[in-house]
């Protein structure tokens, strides 16, 4: 509803420039290559060792200038491999023969060596479709008279006005085809890339391994964290009423033949405790689990939300079936915190929420139409929304402008537990 | 009068049967969906005045009461049904005033402590009326202020409003407020002008405004 819509012509330009940018990167990378090979050839001479740390670092620098246009331009996301080894302590020698033994160097110098060659040739297709176009509709028509003879363009042998004009008319048609070419031919170029430039396997595995502990630690605390909390709040709210509500029964029941009216007023009192303690509960339990989530599953539990909101909460729901428990649990709390963020911070009115599923992950995105800002160092809500996510290998995205508007992202990949059947 | 009630857990069921027979209903008695549902859409002698129907019943249970209710009352518009639940959802109050035909009541379970509160709801629904819990009420309404749309009314009618939208008559209201009944006409009169209602003789549809107006 907020989006800044981009023309089809003005993307297919960015995307020609993109193309040129990459083309003329593709360069720098063979020649850095180069360098580094250079390098690694001095090696048994030992010049090799002084020049081979920054000629590998310098690499380094042009992949992950690479993996981030990849995600930037395209949305490829490309993980990169552990950073290369730099330790200052360690003499010239010594620090070349880590280098060598890491695997995502020599993952760079393939890459390095196979860029120019794949990758740059990609992105030289539109570009020559462009220029070879340009020439035919900008040049062709002033020029063909002065090299009458023998001028080719493309199929068409330009000697008189008509196939002048058939030559204009096909220049342009490159020129087209080129500019409409350009947006997949990133796409696919950061595609081809994305084997070449990600970590490799094993890291790849290590990181995940070392992601996996730390979020199933952090899951364990927060768990444990709630246990206590449920505890607490069963002791020190309906528990002790139920206590206090025994002990004005035994009174009541001790002044029942001596003081009917004072036995009456605490039976009173005991209603009160008892709604008192059906109040406690009811408030734990939907801290818990609320029952309209168990009830209807997460599109209904989030349209009762936006029930409860002071703002106007427009919800859409595209879900083909129904989400894991835990997924649906932790995507109706995010909601809730973001829904809660908007009230209290955002200054907005309307707030647009939309529940979706593609690729296999669940995707909330809560926008409002406040005045922006939002900050998520400050506060606590949002960093516990991120680590519940975070357990779930679920990501929590904030886009808030000074003067908005506020979109809140979260992705959570799951599959679906089964699919729909009631039509509600 | 003849109630059907719907409600699984044994202790709370027998203590509701006492409570209707107590005050002269003859009480059908059921513990699931698709009984209730049958026991809803009876015909002839069988068919009942007033429905009290837990939202939570087997087999699935999750909202099973309620969706066999709405069920009952899209086939037979008007049927007299009370929710009794743990939890007052505003979700299921719209969907249980959306078709406008009142004669639906949604009560929190523990009101049924106040047992001549609770026969009165059963009575109201069973004769058209409205009646919402407090908790809804006062949630429309904080909402409402919130936004901006009922801030012009003065303390007093707010209190008014919110004692007409649990579905009390004017005597009723003014009895809780301990004000004369005149006035009570006179605030709601107000309340009426205010938000562009056009005013009736009818509490049902008077209640059925105020929420329709409330819950937009």
């Amino acid at each position: 509803m907020f989006d800044n819509p981009r023309t089809g012509a003005s993307r297919a330009c960015v995307a020609v420039g993109r193309c040129q940018l990459a083309s003329l990167h593709a360069l720098a990378v063979s020649a850095m290559g180069s360098l580094v090979v250079l390098a690694l050839l001095l090696v048994p001479v030992g010049v090799g060792f002084r020049l081979l740390p920054p000629a590998a670092r310098a690499l380094r620098v042009l992949s992950d200038r690479s993996r981030s246009r990849a995600e930037r331009w395209t949305g490829v996301r490309i993980g990169p491999p552990e950073p290369l080894p730099v330790d200052r302590a360690l003499n010239a020698r010594k620090r070349s023969g880590a280098i060598i033994a890491d695997e995502g160097f020599w993952r760079d110098l393939a890459w390095a060596w196979l860029e120019p060659v794949i990758g740059g040739l990609l992105v030289a297709v539109p570009l020559a479709l462009i220029e070879y176009g340009a020439f035919g509709a900008l040049v062709q028509p002033f020029i063909w008279r002065l090299i009458n003879d023998g001028n080719w363009y493309a199929f068409i042998p330009v000697h008189s006005t008509a196939t002048m004009c058939g030559a204009l008319v096909l220049g342009l048609a490159f020129m087209a085809v080129g500019l409409l070419a350009a947006p997949a031919t990133l796409r696919l170029h950061s595609r081809v890339s994305r084997p070449l430039l990600s970590a490799p396997r094993s890291s790849r595995l290590a990181q995940r391994v070392e992601r996996l502990t730390d979020t199933r630690a952090r899951a364990l605390d927060a768990q444990a964290a709630e246990l206590r909390r449920i505890e607490r709040d069963l002791h020190d709210g309906a528990q002790a009423r139920l206590v206090a509500l025994g002990m004005t029964l035994d009174r009541a029941t001790r002044l029942m033949e001596t003081d009917p009216a004072a036995a009456r007023e605490l039976l009173l009192d005991v209603r009160r405790t008892s709604e008192g303690a059906l109040q406690d509960l009811r408030e734990l339990v939907h801290g818990i689990h609320p029952p309209v989530l168990a009830d209807r599953g997460l599109g209904d539990a989030v349209r009762s939300l936006a029930l409860d909101s002071f703002l106007d909460v427009h919800v859409e729901t595209r879900l083909p079936g129904k989400l894991p428990a835990p997924v649906e649990s932790a995507a109706y709390f995010a909601v809730s915190e973001a829904l809660a963020n908007a009230a209290k911070h955002s200054g907005a009115r309307e707030v647009g929420v939309a529940l979706t599923y593609e690729n296999g992950s669940l995707r909330a995105t809560v926008t409002d139409d406040g005045h922006g800002g939002a900050d998520p160092s400050r506060g606590t809500g949002l960093a516990g929304v991120r680590q519940r996510l975070d357990t779930f290998d679920g990501t929590l995205d904030l886009h808030s402008p000074q003067g908005g508007p506020t979109t809140v992202t979260m992705e959570i990949p799951c599959a679906l537990s089964s699919p729909k059947t009631s039509s509600s | 009068m003849r109630v059907v009630l719907a409600e699984d857990l044994f202790l709370l069921r027998d203590g509701l049967i006492r409570t209707l027979q107590e005050h002269g209903c003859e009480v059908v008695a059921v513990d699931n969906g698709p009984s209730l549902l049958r026991a809803l859409l009876a015909e002839g002698d069988s068919a009942p005045d007033a429905a009290v129907v837990d939202v939570r019943l087997p087999p699935t249970f999750t909202d099973e009461g309620l969706q066999a209710a709405l069920e009952a009352r899209r086939r037979r518009p008007g049927l007299p049904v009370l929710i009794l639940s743990q939890y007052v959802e505003q979700l299921y109050a719209h969907e249980l005033l959306a078709g406008g035909e009142g004669a639906v009541g949604y009560l929190l379970k523990d009101r049924v402590t106040h047992t001549e509160q609770f026969i009165d709801a059963v009575r109201r629904v069973a004769a058209g009326g409205t009646v919402m819990d407090p908790q809804v009420i006062s949630k429309l309404l904080l909402r409402s202020d919130a936004r901006g749309r009922i801030g012009t009314l003065t303390q007093r009618e707010r209190d008014v409003l919110e004692l007409m939208a649990e579905g009390r008559s004017n005597a009723a209201i003014a009895g809780g407020l301990h004000i004369s009944e005149s006035a009570v006409a006179k605030h709601t009169a107000s309340i009426f002008t205010k938000l562009r209602i056009d005013p009736s003789a009818d509490d049902n549809r008077r209640v059925l405004a105020v929420l329709a107006y409330l819950k937009r």
